[in-house]
Order: C-alpha cells, then sequence, then structure tokens
C-alpha cells in the first residue's frame, strides 16, 4: 500500500506540474512534450485505480498518434520567439479575460459534475455496471460496450468517422497544375515500351542510324 | 517497518537487471550477426578483427562511442537534443518488461502485455521527432517528418493485425497467447500458418516500423545524408543506435510470441521437450533476425512514395479484411460447435 500510495503521489504531482509547465512554457514545442509527460502520468494514475485497458489505450491513442499530429503542426508554425519572450499580457490583454472565462466555466462544470457524484445516489441516468468479480478489466468493457452500450458506441463510431470525412473534404483540393504520378501507368509500363535499343554507327548520331 | 513488500520489490529489481543484462548482450551479439550476415551475402569478411572472429567488436564500438566527444550544434535546442535519444533507449528497454522468454519468466505478467507493448512502441515516435527537431537543422527536420509519418502508418497495420491474433487467443496476455497456440500439431499449429497472410504483413510491417532496410528512408544517405542523427555524435548517437536495434529485437520477439508459439518446442514430444522454453525462445527470435538481416541484405530500398502507397493501400485494407473475416470465421466456429 506504501508503494501505492508513494506511486500515487508521484504520479500525481508530476501530471499537475506539467499541465501547468504546457501553460507556462515559451517555446510550444516544449509546451506539447509537457502535455505528452501529463498523458504518461495520467496513465499512471488510471493503472493505479486498477483501469489497465484505459491507461494503455490513452498511451496509445493520446500519446502515440494525436500528440504526434500536435506536435508535428506546432513544429512547423513559423513562432516569433522573441514576440513571445515579451510574455502574453504586454501584447494581448483581451486574451487573459476570455482565458479566465474559458477557466470559469471548466471549473464550474467539474463542481456540478462533483457534486452529482457525491449527492445522488445514481449520478446520471446511466448508472454504474457492476463489475462480476474474475472478469478482467479488458473483458468487463468489452461485456458492456458491445451489450449494454451498443447503439452508443456505434453512433460514437459515426460520430468520429464523420469528423473523419469532414476533415478530408475540407482539405482535399485536386489543383491542375500540379503534377501528379500515376501509379498505375507506372506500373504497367513494360521494357518495350520504355526502352528502345538502337544500332548507332560512328559519327552519325541517333538520326543516322 | 515491514518485509512484506521490500523483498518482492528487491526480487522485481534483480529480474529486471538480469533481464537487461541479457538483453544487451543479446543485442551486442545482434548487431556483430546482423554485419556478419550482411557481409557474407556480399563475399566481404566482415567484422573479423577485436577478439576471436571479431566477436568483441560490438563491445569496442561501444567504448569507442562512450570515450569520444558528444558535439552538441549551437543552434541545438539543448534539453530536447539530450532527451530525444535517452527516450528512445529507455522506452525500447521498457518494451522487454512484459515479454515471456519462457513458461512464468515475464518479469511482469500483465493482463494487458500485448497492448503495453503496443503502446510502448507507438512512442518510439518521439525520439525520432526529438532527436530532428531539436537538431535545428533541414535534413534532420525533413528526416524525421518523413520517419514519424512512416511509423504512425505502419503501426496501424500492425495494430490490425495484433487484433486478429486477439481474436484467435482470446486474450491481451502474451502469455495466454503462447499457451493458446500449444496444441498437439506442434509448430503446425502455430499462428503462423492459421493466420498465414497475417504473419507476413507483420514481418513486413515490423521491418517498416522499426525503420529497417528495405524501409531505413530514415537514414536515406543519398537524399537526407544520414536522416534524423546528423547532429549527433557519440554517447547520443549510441544511444539511438542501441535503442534502434533493441525495438528490432523486440519486435521479433513480438513475432516469436505473436506467430512461431513463443517459448514452445518445435513439436510437443520428448526429443524436443527436453529443452528449455528459454532456448526455443531464443532460437525462434534468432531466427526471425536473420531473417530481418537477409531482407536487408538482398532488397533495395523503397521509394517514399511506395512505401506509403504499400502500407495504407495494400496492408491496411488487407488487414482490416481479416479482422472481419477472422471474426467472422471465429463466430460461426462457436455457432455451428466446431470447437
Amino acid at each position: 500500500m506504501l508503494l501505492t500510495a508513494a506511486f500515487f503521489w508521484l504520479f500525481a504531482i508530476v501530471t499537475i506540474l506539467s499541465a501547468i509547465a504546457v501553460v507556462t512554457a515559451r517555446n510550444p514545442v516544449h509546451s506539447v512534450l509537457f502535455l505528452i509527460l501529463a498523458f504518461v502520468n495520467a496513465a499512471g494514475l488510471f493503472l493505479l485505480l486498477g483501469a489497465e485497458f484505459l491507461a494503455m489505450i490513452l498511451v496509445v491513442v493520446y500519446v502515440g498518434a494525436v500528440a504526434v499530429l500536435f506536435l508535428f503542426v506546432v513544429m512547423m508554425l513559423d513562432v516569433d520567439f522573441a514576440e513571445l519572450k515579451k510574455g502574453m499580457m504586454a501584447t494581448q490583454p483581451g486574451l487573459l479575460v476570455v482565458g479566465l472565462a474559458v477557466a470559469a466555466v471548466v471549473v464550474i462544470e467539474l463542481v456540478m459534475v462533483m457534486g452529482g457524484w457525491l449527492h445522488l445516489a445514481q449520478p446520471l441516468a446511466v448508472g454504474g455496471v457492476p463489475l462480476s468479480p474474475g472478469v478482467s478489466n479488458t473483458q468487463a468493457l468489452g461485456l458492456v460496450l458491445y451489450t449494454r452500450y451498443f447503439y452508443l458506441f456505434q453512433a460514437a463510431g459515426f460520430v468520429l468517422l464523420t469528423a473523419m470525412i469532414g476533415a478530408i473534404v475540407l482539405t482535399l483540393r485536386h489543383k491542375p497544375e500540379v503534377k501528379r504520378q500515376s501509379i498505375e501507368e507506372q506500373n504497367a509500363r513494360t521494357r518495350s515500351g520504355a526502352i528502345e535499343i538502337v544500332k548507332v554507327r560512328s559519327r552519325t548520331g541517333v538520326e543516322g542510324a | 517497518m515491514s518485509n512484506d513488500w521490500v523483498l518482492p520489490v528487491l526480487i522485481m529489481l534483480l529480474k529486471s537487471v538480469a533481464l537487461l543484462v541479457a538483453v544487451l548482450i543479446y543485442v551486442a551479439y545482434v548487431i556483430y550477426a546482423d554485419r556478419k550476415i550482411w557481409a557474407s551475402v556480399q563475399l566481404r569478411r566482415g567484422p573479423n578483427v577485436v577478439g576471436p572472429w571479431g566477436l568483441l567488436q560490438s563491445f569496442a564500438d561501444m567504448i569507442k562511442f562512450v570515450v569520444k566527444e558528444p558535439i552538441i550544434p549551437a543552434g541545438a535546442n539543448k534539453g530536447v537534443f539530450l532527451l530525444a535519444p535517452v527516450v528512445t533507449g529507455f522506452l525500447a528497454l521498457a518494451a522487454w518488461a512484459v515479454v515471456p522468454v519462457a513458461d512464468g519468466w515475464a518479469v511482469a505478467d500483465i493482463n494487458v502485455g500485448i497492448l503495453y507493448i503496443f503502446a510502448i512502441s507507438s512512442l518510439g515516435v518521439y525520439g525520432v521527432i526529438m532527436g530532428g527537431w531539436a537538431s535545428n537543422s533541414k535534413y534532420p527536420f525533413l528526416s524525421a517528418l518523413r520517419s514519424a509519418a512512416q511509423m504512425v502508418s505502419y503501426e496501424v497495420s500492425i495494430g490490425f493485425v495484433i487484433i486478429t491474433v486477439l481474436l484467435c487467443a482470446g486474450s491481451l496476455n502474451l502469455s495466454d497467447i503462447v499457451r493458446a497456440q500449444d496444441t498437439s500439431a506442434g509448430f503446425v499449429g502455430w499462428y503462423w500458418l492459421r493466420l498465414f497472410p497475417m504473419f507476413i504483413i507483420f514481418f513486413i510491417s515490423a521491418l517498416a516500423e522499426t525503420n529497417r532496410p528495405p524501409f531505413d528512408l530514415v537514414e536515406a544517405e543519398s537524399e537526407l545524408v544520414a536522416g534524423f542523427m546528423v547532429e549527433y555524435s557519440s554517447t547520443p548517437y549510441m544511444m539511438f543506435m542501441l535503442g534502434e536495434y533493441v525495438a528490432i529485437v523486440t519486435m521479433c520477439a513480438m513475432t516469436t510470441i505473436l506467430f512461431l508459439g513463443g517459448w514452445l518446442p518445435l513439436l510437443p514430444f520428448a526429443p524436443f521437450t527436453w529443452i528449455p522454453g528459454v532456448f526455443w525462445f531464443v532460437a525462434k527470435t534468432s531466427f526471425v533476425f536473420f531473417m530481418f538481416a537477409m531482407v536487408k541484405a538482398f532488397v533495395p530500398r523503397y521509394r517514399y512514395d511506395q512505401l506509403m502507397r504499400l502500407g495504407w493501400k495494400v496492408f491496411l485494407p488487407i488487414s482490416l479484411a481479416m479482422v472481419v473475416i477472422v471474426a467472422a470465421v471465429l463466430e460461426a466456429a462457436q455457432a455451428w460447435g466446431w470447437r
């Protein structure tokens, strides 16, 4: 138990510190790297709760895929470091108000959720499903997800699919002036179509053959 | 102070250290074998000076890397620059915590072992991106972007291949996956035959995921100098190289566990069952590595667009279809009572 507590404090403190560093770091790439550290430590907290499947999926999806794309985008941004060093307060004071407003909304929502959790026996319409003993975390999730919440699960999948198609539609542009290679044409090329063997007599060039 | 948690922690530490030492020594000889095999294919001798038959070459290289001066470029982002090789080396070694080298020999025999390895190997991208970006130089950056795209793409097909194996084995635990292959048919009953196209796809995807030739576009010397590690020297470079080779051995071990029956003997009767499981595991892993080395020696490098095409337009549809087919066959088998 001592070890578990020690690990809890380690993960929790590192999560909070790196979350703070995400917003305070001057360099946006460092911010994303701290965000990744926060994700990994959150996965550690899930592990301590016994939610091993969630922990691993958090690492695979958020750290392994989503944060990579974040990092891609941030690295390719043309960041003016001199501007950043001046601090945001001096350059854009209006953003502070927006930030505080967003933070207030999030805090109020968190309090509402936690309050509902503490005071109601059944916080939401969909109550928890009792875990049967001897069933591993992954199996239990699968059993509930594909039976009881099947339609909700499928609906979530459709929402993601729509988002994906939307992103493709928004970014896909066919520019006629851009040269593209046609793979079919490349694969269909044969020796007879591509190579011509010419016997050239000395001092006459290809035309003289 | 109670002693009920001190002893297990100590045993765990000792096990981890023993495994680390074993893996590192194995990797040293894997690097040697790689160079020897490559040399033999090209009718060269390969390393043959340090120690008998050059057996100590890897250790000589290691000492040379460590005693040289590390050079950090002036424009580099120093922290991230030095963090990148450490991340690569650490992640590559961390994956070995769950690998069962014999029945019950895993340091941590966790329920979601295969997800853990998948997660850890998907983090391997970070070493590449961080190193490429922190070098503050064009070639490493281009190479890092390119290889990150490559590694993320092939992870998708690896994920689907793993799902087909999981469907058959019915567990995420690596030891259980090996036990599920323990049939009376011996090596014929392992998943390489039962899921044959998946075995090939996994092997090729593993080559791409670990940036081995013919998919070593990370290091394509002809176009990107030496890829994302151009600016690295001495110990940081060694960490990258070590991480890369450990990741390769991990992939070989994964192939062994998922498709070649892990520690199981070739045939389940007398002379074969006398040999301990570790031997079988190491022998199979070495065999898979031999295949990796032969591919490196034989196959010319892919073009980048061909590589992406292979990953997204060939492997992804095939593996996706196989997930559906395998699930349908298993469901039908259960419904009609075949198993």
